[in-house]
């Protein structure tokens, strides 16, 4: 049987943390196949419905990251607001069963195409460690 | 009705085609849902592949069109264009990156990174499957440029602007307008004086009545898009607020003084070019025997680049001493004196006894400090023996490195810089001295190690795309925007609290409408609504869920 391959959504920002993926391409540093990118104009565009939504799907783990605190923001404070959210899911997580860890924010800029290549390794070696997430299964004992 | 989407594959020659299965992943693409055609194409952003886009358009009758190549950051622009002169709405059209954030990022797993973009091309598809055309609206452009940095690159930028007729401001840190040039003797490759050319620039600049110059002052912070920059300068009489149109990056560059090598910081025989420069300026270079070495400090496992100019200094400082009686040796890795006047300069050179002397990277020369002189003993791998050289001074010929706060101005412009800290252009053919955020671009050593010549060039270039905005006096703003259902909105005002822009306000019903000028795109609203009256166009949650989905469904 092959490896345990995690499925990793990211919603990066366009202006930064979307840019230091592109940067970590356009410098060809190698990181694991395992994230799907869903691009959003800022941090602070995304629900906390989007990430309940996108483990509901079958995600092991998703990856919020935006412009750096506390002045990157091209919005000026959506990065704050993704920062409240992702707090406030985290404990959500927690109560449904999920573990918290599964969520991940990171502030990376557009120069940053290093940070995000490590933060991809090591949010997928993280997650190999965790296992699936335990919500397909409950999804599925639900049916 | 059914949407037809048009599906267009990239190869990029080989950066994505080597290591994704591009016709496999073409014959993916076909079978998924609302999608009317699929090809590939070798390069779709060249004028042959934009043709095909137009051409598949009309004769599949496309309503809505993918590219999977690079990055939207980049190239969304072209393709929207392409698809508006096909007659479709720019908002139907969608990209997916299977380039930047794929092929070149998975290079040793071809299997996982063709699964990875059949992946991206599906998520890409679900959400232009929901996408709807939109209308752009227009704002003014502020007719006036920042300029920071008052160097050659920034004094000439600003000049040029200027004489078109718009107003122009120079944020200059040190107490001086003239960067590196004020610390130079004469410029090659005609040996002009650099007071000839810096001081009547300098003289232009300080009396044109379109220019303020703002010396001792640094950038605080900058806020806004283009046509419309908020910015605050710290000035030393307290922080001063700008509202600008465009923004140019004239920083320039730092001369690296690598202190520890080849004795330098320790023996005070041994100076760096641009030192060199200053004691012919003065006239007071009295050593007889000059050691000049090439890639100091460059060209290293730290600072891998090339710094360009380095050669064509080395040549030109040896010819002037070489006159006033000296001899010099110049021990180089790779002699890169590039183009028709510096190649002629080094032939010169070579004729007039300056001598040439390759070392190995590996292999670097070793000086030792005596009383009658600096020994320099290196390996010459032509003459296969190691030859020693005793001489009074040493010259390192040293980087450009990047400023020193370029890290908290690209952060503060929210721009890219490169892996050796340089400002980082959009595209380096497409678009070489704009950078990918509308409205700010970037010329002279700030980008790279260059020349005079060469960064007076990308000076009036950046010039001329500074001022066409402002020349149109208006540009077209995104339609992403967010949008209150009036049926849903309650009025609870909570969307007004969180926008960072006062987009929103209470309209005579008491529910919320939004601005459309004001309205940057951010989403935050559209995230914070407890009603979800509020759609984020181009963002709607059906996309984003529709793309979270299919990122996760089995193919």
């Amino acid at each position: 049987m092959s490896e345990y391959e995690p499925k990793l959504v990211g919603f990066l920002c366009n202006w930064c943390s979307y840019a230091g993926a592109d940067l970590a391409g356009v410098s060809r540093f190698q990181y694991p196949t395992n994230l799907r990118v869903i691009r959003v104009m800022c941090s602070g565009r995304v629900h906390p419905a989007h990430i309940l939504e996108a483990f509901k799907d079958g995600a092991d783990g998703v990856l919020v990251a935006g412009c750096h605190i506390p002045t990157d923001c091209h919005y000026i404070s959506g990065n704050f607001k993704a920062q409240r959210r992702v707090a406030m899911v985290k404990k959500l997580m927690e109560q449904l069963g999920i573990e918290p860890e599964r969520l991940r924010l990171e502030w990376i800029s557009a120069a940053e195409g290093d940070k995000f290549a490590k933060t991809i390794r090591e949010m997928t070696e993280d997650l190999k460690k965790l296992g699936p997430s335990p919500v397909a299964k409950v999804l599925k004992e639900a049916d | 009705m059914a949407p037809r989407i048009g599906v267009f594959i990239c190869r990029c020659g080989i950066n994505i085609a080597a290591y994704v299965d591009v016709p496999k992943v073409v014959e993916y693409a076909k079978t998924l849902p609302g999608v009317a055609y699929a090809e590939e194409n070798m390069y779709t952003c060249s004028s042959d592949g934009l043709n095909k886009i137009k051409e598949a358009i009309k004769k599949h009758n496309l309503d809505r069109v993918v590219v999977a190549s690079c990055t939207p950051r980049t190239h969304e622009p072209l393709f929207q264009a392409t698809c508006e002169e096909a007659g479709v709405n720019k908002y139907l059209f969608e990209m997916a990156n299977i380039r930047d954030q794929c092929s070149w990022v998975h290079m040793r797993e071809p299997e996982k990174a063709t699964k990875k973009a059949k992946d991206l091309i599906r998520m890409a598809v679900a959400k232009a499957a929901l996408l709807e055309p939109d209308d752009e609206p227009e704002i003014d452009v502020i007719p006036s440029t920042l300029v920071i940095g008052g160097g050659v690159s920034g004094m000439r930028a600003a000049l040029s602007v200027a004489d078109q007729g718009f107003d122009v401001t120079i944020v200059e840190k040190e107490p001086a307008l003239g960067g590196k040039l004020r610390g130079f003797d004469s410029l090659f490759p005609h040996k002009q004086k650099a007071s000839e050319v810096l001081e009547p620039l300098i003289e232009k600049v300080t009396t044109h009545p379109r220019i303020r110059v703002l010396t001792e002052s640094r950038l605080k912070s900058v806020y806004g898009f283009i046509g419309n920059f908020d910015i605050g300068v710290e000035t030393g009489k307290g922080v001063e607020t700008l509202k600008v149109g465009t923004i140019i990056v004239a920083v320039g560059a730092e001369v690296l003084k690598p202190r520890g090598l080849y004795l330098y910081g320790e023996d005070p025989r041994v100076v760096t070019q641009s030192e060199l420069e200053q004691l012919l300026h003065t006239g007071s270079v009295n050593a007889e025997k000059i050691v000049m070495i090439q890639c100091s400090g460059s060209r290293s496992a730290e600072r891998p680049y090339c710094s360009r100019i380095c050669c064509n200094e080395a040549v030109k400082n040896a010819l002037n001493v070489t006159e006033k009686g000296k001899e010099v040796y110049i021990l180089y890795r790779d002699l890169q004196t590039y183009g028709i006047h510096y190649s002629r300069l080094e032939q010169e050179a070579k004729r007039k006894g300056i001598r040439f002397l390759k070392y190995q990277a590996d292999k670097p020369p070793t000086i030792t400090a005596e009383p009658n002189g600096l020994k320099v003993s290196v390996y010459s791998p032509t003459v296969n023996e190691t030859v020693e050289v005793t001489a009074n001074m040493l010259v390192l010929s040293t980087p450009l490195v990047p400023v020193s706060d370029a890290k908290e101005l690209s952060q503060m412009l929210k721009v890219p810089l490169d892996s050796n800290g340089f400002f980082m252009e959009a595209h380096v053919k497409l678009r070489p001295i704009d950078f990918a955020t509308d409205g700010i671009f970037v010329c002279g050593t700030a980008h790279s190690p260059k020349d005079i010549g060469e960064s007076v060039a990308q000076a009036l270039g950046v010039a001329s795309r500074a001022s066409i905005p402002m020349a149109k006096k208006r540009v077209r703003t995104a339609a992403i925007m967010s949008q209150v259902d009036q049926t849903r909105c309650s009025g609870c005002g909570t969307c007004i609290d969180v926008c960072p822009y006062n987009a929103l306000r209470k309209n005579e019903k008491g529910l919320a409408e939004t601005i459309a000028a004001v309205c940057k795109g951010c989403g935050v609203c559209g995230a914070t609504c407890p009603e979800k009256a509020i759609t984020m166009h181009h963002f709607t949650d059906e996309q984003i869920q529709a793309q979270g989905l299919a990122a996760l469904e089995e193919d």
